[in-house]
């Protein structure tokens, strides 16, 4: 029947769910409004800003852009999973000491792309970090910021410090 | 917001075409969704069953052979075919064609049968193929059959897909000896749809370079991806000079009527596929010559 609910079954920061879910409801407000996860944000809604980012099964991917039953079966990260308790990830901790952030807005985002980045890329070239975000938009034009504290998190994820 | 829909999710080709066969023109296949779920949300596409095939892991596959070709399943992330090392080694177009194809989180969720499917001519894969002369494997629950790329856009979003089938799989021929492809896009930022784009093949006859074969596609210059047949045949027979490349130019841009919209008008739509066929098909012409 039209929008007969379903049975939606994946993982969301490692923690195993299943969920009823009408089949025109996006990831994005699975997220936010079904399991209270809101550091996910939206932006536009509209696939252009990047706000929304989650990593699916390790790939940055548009939470905005999916529909939630699309995700069944499948693994889900979004920025409250990336932390280690109350140990922030490194991408996190040099946002933070490299004043990565404007308004905070787009972090989430950004921080979910460099994640994907840093787990299929350890030494990406600046490049390839700028290609990673291509896709986050941030309205205070802090890009340099983000760069320069995905590059010191890659160094410090391989091991210099 | 998106409308209401009945959901399937076939775990097979076979499944998903019988659905089709069942409830056609009401039903639409939903593959990577990262241009569906824009016009669904917009209420411009309202299915009454929504058919998900992205789980569909069989349709998703690279396979080359020297002899046959490439083969695509149309369920292929645009990502997996950027970072493909046999296409990067063979078709190097269209993993440089995947690299500006959208942001990195469309290219790793979209599909490349997804892209075609939507018949957006400002669509880069359509016109890259048309180059590389690629055929599209069609499948219905009645059997399947193969059309040529150019064949596939018929208006916008519009292809000629009977409403019982579906897109299966991408065929790209290997190119002759002595061939260069490329393609360029007038972007404003790296990855944003282009304002219009080129795509081009040039085949040289061993010894003395004369232009044996020549197939250009432009991209979002009307309402399908255009091949410039006239612009190809300026080049066909003839050693290629800076000149030849500019009067190629100029031709293909009198071959359609471009769209004019928020992006550029047509005057400068013209004006743009001037420059990047002159420019696609000098790097087009490198590659052959260094083929």
């Amino acid at each position: 029947m039209k929008g007969e609910v379903r049975e939606l079954k994946l993982t969301v920061n490692g923690k195993p769910y299943e969920l009823k879910v009408k089949p025109n409801t996006l990831l994005v407000d699975i997220l936010r409004k079904h399991l209270k996860l809101t550091g996910t944000k939206i932006g536009c809604l509209d696939s252009a800003c990047g706000a929304c980012t989650v990593n699916i099964d390790g790939k940055a991917v548009r939470s905005c852009s999916v529909l939630a039953l699309q995700a069944n079966n499948r693994e889900v990260i979004t920025i409250e999973g990336v932390a280690d308790g109350d140990k922030l990830h490194p991408i996190q901790e040099a946002m933070v000491e490299h004043g990565a952030i404007e308004c905070g807005f787009c972090t989430p985002g950004m921080v979910m792309s460099a994640r994907a980045l840093l787990a299929e890329n350890p030494s990406p070239t600046r490049e390839e970090v700028r290609e990673a975000i291509q896709g986050n938009l941030c309205a205070d034009e802090g890009y340099v910021k983000y760069i320069e504290a995905i590059e010191i998190a890659a160094e410090k994820m391989r091991g210099g410090q | 917001m998106i409308a209401d829909f009945e959901y399937f999710a076939p775990k097979t080709a076979r499944e998903a075409l019988s659905l089709l066969s069942r409830y056609k023109e009401e039903a639409k296949i939903i593959a990577g969704g990262q241009s569906m779920l824009v016009v669904m949300k917009q209420c411009l596409l309202t299915p009454e069953y929504l058919i998900d095939i992205k789980g569909i892991s069989a349709l998703d596959y690279i396979k080359y052979d020297e002899g046959k070709g490439l083969r695509i399943g149309a369920l292929t992330i645009h990502r997996a075919i950027e970072k493909s090392l046999v296409i990067q080694d063979h078709f190097r177009v269209l993993s440089e064609m995947e690299q500006n194809l959208a942001t990195i989180q469309t290219r790793n969720w979209g599909t490349i049968g997804g892209n075609l499917c939507h018949g957006d001519p400002a669509g880069d894969p359509a016109s890259v193929l048309i180059a590389l002369n690629a055929k599209l494997k069609l499948a219905s629950s009645a059997g399947e059959r193969i059309v040529d790329t150019e064949e596939f856009s018929k208006d916008y979003l519009e292809v000629a897909l009977e409403p019982n089938e579906m897109l299966t799989e991408i065929q790209v021929p290997t190119p002759p000896p002595h061939t260069g492809t490329a393609y360029e896009k007038l972007m404003v930022m790296r990855g944003d749809m282009g304002i219009v784009g080129a795509a081009v093949s040039i085949t040289l006859k061993p010894g003395d370079g004369v232009c044996q074969d020549a197939r250009i596609a432009l991209s979002n210059f009307a309402s399908t991806p255009l091949r410039a047949k006239k612009a190809e045949k300026r080049l066909i027979g003839k050693v290629i000079t800076e000149a030849l490349l500019a009067e190629a130019g100029e031709v293909a841009s009198t071959e359609a009527n471009p769209p004019a919209d928020v992006h550029g008008s047509a005057e400068y739509r013209r004006e743009m596929v001037k420059v990047f066929v002159k420019r696609v098909a000098r790097l087009a012409l490198e590659r052959a010559r260094a083929a």
